[in-house]
């Protein structure tokens, strides 16, 4: 990693920071440029995007030069098991909802995938415990708040 | 007189048995989840938002001020008895009160923060039942370019105050600016950076991103670096109750810390931060034991927590007479009046007399049930804090996606509160402070209405911002709070060459 990262100590994490800031301002610069309806008087709905774009794009040119001179804060180093764990609960959380499968499945699966990321070995048990979480959730929102969440197939054996 | 009858007459609206229940619910919830490790108010507010969804306004309102004011509590609770301050405003209790209960003084510590927080919070909303209706008339004569360097000076301060770098912190504020330029545009019609995604026509919730960035990035980060530095609970030893010299050593403390707090935090530039350590500080110099400063002084809780308390109702001040948010609690506060439909500032005093009056007076009544609730229940919320990690972040996490399903149930929401959770991640990492982002997506759009508003008054004439005396004082203040960081941090470097 050392040798790669030679040229001149630039600070890689300040660089990305840079480019995505710039990458931002031009997507908010060109989304601004194609807005067909301008104000007579007074600045239209454009003025205030090209501004931000504006801005955006100095403070990308500030991380370039932070890069070269003392960078970010170097951080620790990162469990991304655990990471992966949560992202993937979170994902099936989406899909599941996106497919129809229901609260109370999906919430079972977060709960059960953040707790082994957060370093639990009880898989089948946390996933227990996460359902009767989403039950009991699902049917104080459903009976005390009349308020529905996304229902699947389990969902509605309780309607 | 006009302002104590209508604070008599809030009373009457805070005092009904349902609006009383609604307030102990919030004190409760809000201590419970302000309790737990690494969550701070600004994030109980946000978890808890959803849960007054269904209520009528003013009785969510009150519920609101209870959770904010648990919230607190149950936030010095962990700094003292964890030593892990959830948000900057505890990290000057914590630097005494972890070191009393190491000390076998933890329930002095937590007694003492949580009378101060009593003392200064009443003091502090007497202080805002009478400054606010004085601001609100001022607040009237505000024309649209008033309010706009009234937002700047807010963006500055925002972004210049949270975190060590103003780099970092206006490029937080940036993206959530970007963030807020998201869905139609209110005068036009236009639909700006929406990509041609539907769900996006309406912006980026606030409490999507407040919610993602806080909770879904904290249990990122938390589980990022798990091995690293486990919590220990300091069990509680001795007796929970002040003694006479306890009593004593506190009292000016938490007028001071008052003192501090309250004008500190009504300033638009407020924040909890800088009054919690100039409290801190000033105890230091004028303790009469400055020895046991580092082991555990008493005055060193008692100050920081009543400075915080009163500046959380300082900061009430021009959330309620401008509209204006200037802290992260106070952001996700207002995110919660627009779920109502209510706008802050000085028509909702004129249009919404009972609502306003109601929360103020129902801080009061939370500040009371606080310390009647908190002193005999102490064990029970020591005892939350005993949840192993795995089932809290995972319970957080649950919490958090139920809160976004039960506003918005799409998966563009819940894809957008990953995103926002990830985001928050990276940013913890690398030292970027949340909080300006979520200011910004607030603001910024009101800052532009603001500011078109202004401008189509003037014909398009950018001068109008600086011919209005208000508004050209107030960019001059904007102006130097932005410059000013960069100048101290070239006056540091020069002081580091010459040692």
């Amino acid at each position: 990693m050392t040798n790669e990262t030679s040229k001149a100590g630039a600070n890689k994490p300040a660089l990305i920071v840079g480019v995505l800031l710039l990458i931002v301002a031009a997507l908010v610069g060109y989304d601004a440029s194609q807005q067909t309806i301008t104000s007579t008087y007074g600045v239209g709905p454009t003025a205030v995007p090209y501004v931000v774009a504006a801005g955006l794009v100095i403070l990308g040119l500030a991380h370039f030069v932070v890069a070269f001179r003392e960078g970010l804060p170097e951080p620790e180093e990162a469990d991304g098991k655990a990471l992966l764990w949560i992202a993937g609960g979170l994902v099936f959380l989406i899909a599941c909802i996106a497919l129809g499968g229901g609260f109370i499945i999906a919430i079972a699966a977060v709960f059960a995938c953040t707790a082994r990321g957060m370093g639990r070995h009880a898989f089948v048990v946390d996933a227990v415990i996460g359902f009767v979480l989403g039950l009991v959730i699902f049917l104080v929102f459903a009976k005390l708040l009349t308020l529905i969440l996304p229902s699947g197939p389990l969902e509605r054996l309780f309607l | 007189m006009d302002t104590l009858l209508s604070l008599f007459h809030g009373f009457g609206v805070a005092l009904e048995p349902s609006k009383m229940l609604f307030c102990l619910i919030g004190v409760f919830l809000g201590t419970a989840v302000g309790v737990l490790p690494g969550i701070g108010p600004a994030l109980t507010v946000a978890l808890l938002l959803p849960v007054t969804f269904k209520l009528d306004p003013a009785g969510s309102l009150i519920m609101f001020a209870g959770i904010y004011y648990g919230g607190m509590y149950g936030g010095s609770t962990t700094a003292i008895l964890l030593n892990a301050p959830g948000e900057s405003a505890s990290l000057a209790t914590a630097l005494e009160g972890s070191k009393m209960a190491k000390a076998g003084r933890g329930g002095p510590a937590l007694a003492t923060s949580a009378i101060g927080s009593f003392v200064a919070g009443l003091i502090a909303t007497i202080g805002l039942a009478f400054l606010a209706p004085w601001l609100v008339e001022i607040a009237v004569k505000f024309g649209p370019w008033d309010y706009f360097a009234l937002m700047i000076v807010a963006f500055v301060t925002v972004s210049a105050t949270f975190g060590d770098s103003p780099l970092r912190g206006l490029t937080s504020l940036f993206l959530g600016i970007t963030l807020g330029l998201v869905g139609i545009d209110k005068l036009t019609g236009q639909a700006r950076l929406t990509f041609g995604v539907p769900e996006l026509l309406n912006g980026v919730e606030v409490t999507t991103l407040a919610v993602g960035l806080f909770a879904v990035g904290e249990a990122f980060y938390v589980a990022s670096k798990r091995f690293r530095d486990p919590e220990e609970i300091i069990p509680i030893k001795g007796s929970l109750w002040m003694n006479k010299q306890d009593w004593k050593r506190s009292w000016a403390p938490w007028l001071r810390g008052t003192a501090f707090g309250f004008p500190i935090g009504a300033l638009p530039a407020g924040g909890a931060e800088v009054p919690t350590f100039l409290s801190y500080s000033t105890e230091k110099r004028l303790c009469k034991y400055p020895d046991e400063f580092g082991k555990g002084a008493i005055e060193g809780v008692a100050g920081p927590e009543a400075a915080n308390n009163a500046s959380a109702a300082g900061t009430l001040v021009p959330l309620l007479t401008l509209g204006l948010p200037t802290s992260a609690t106070a952001a996700i506060m207002l995110a919660g009046f627009q779920q109502y439909g209510l706008n802050p500032g000085p028509l909702l005093f004129a249009e919404k007399p009972d609502l306003v009056w109601g929360l103020i007076a129902s801080l009061f009544i939370a500040n009371v049930m606080l310390v009647i609730l908190n002193l005999p229940l102490i064990g029970l919320w020591v005892r939350l804090l005993a949840i192993p990690q795995p089932w809290l972040y995972a319970g957080i996490l649950v919490f958090s996606t139920m809160g976004t399903l039960a506003v918005n149930g799409s998966p563009v929401e819940l894809a957008q509160l990953f995103l926002f959770g990830f985001v928050g991640y990276l940013m913890r990492r690398y030292d970027y402070p949340v909080a300006p982002m979520v200011v910004g997506l607030i603001l910024g759009p009101m800052a532009e209405q603001q500011l078109r508003r202004a401008l189509q008054i003037s014909l398009g004439d950018p001068m109008i911002l600086l011919e209005n005396p208000g508004s050209a004082t107030l960019l001059g203040i904007a102006f130097l709070a932005l410059v000013a960081p960069f100048l101290m941090k070239g006056l540091n470097r020069f002081k580091a060459s010459e040692d």
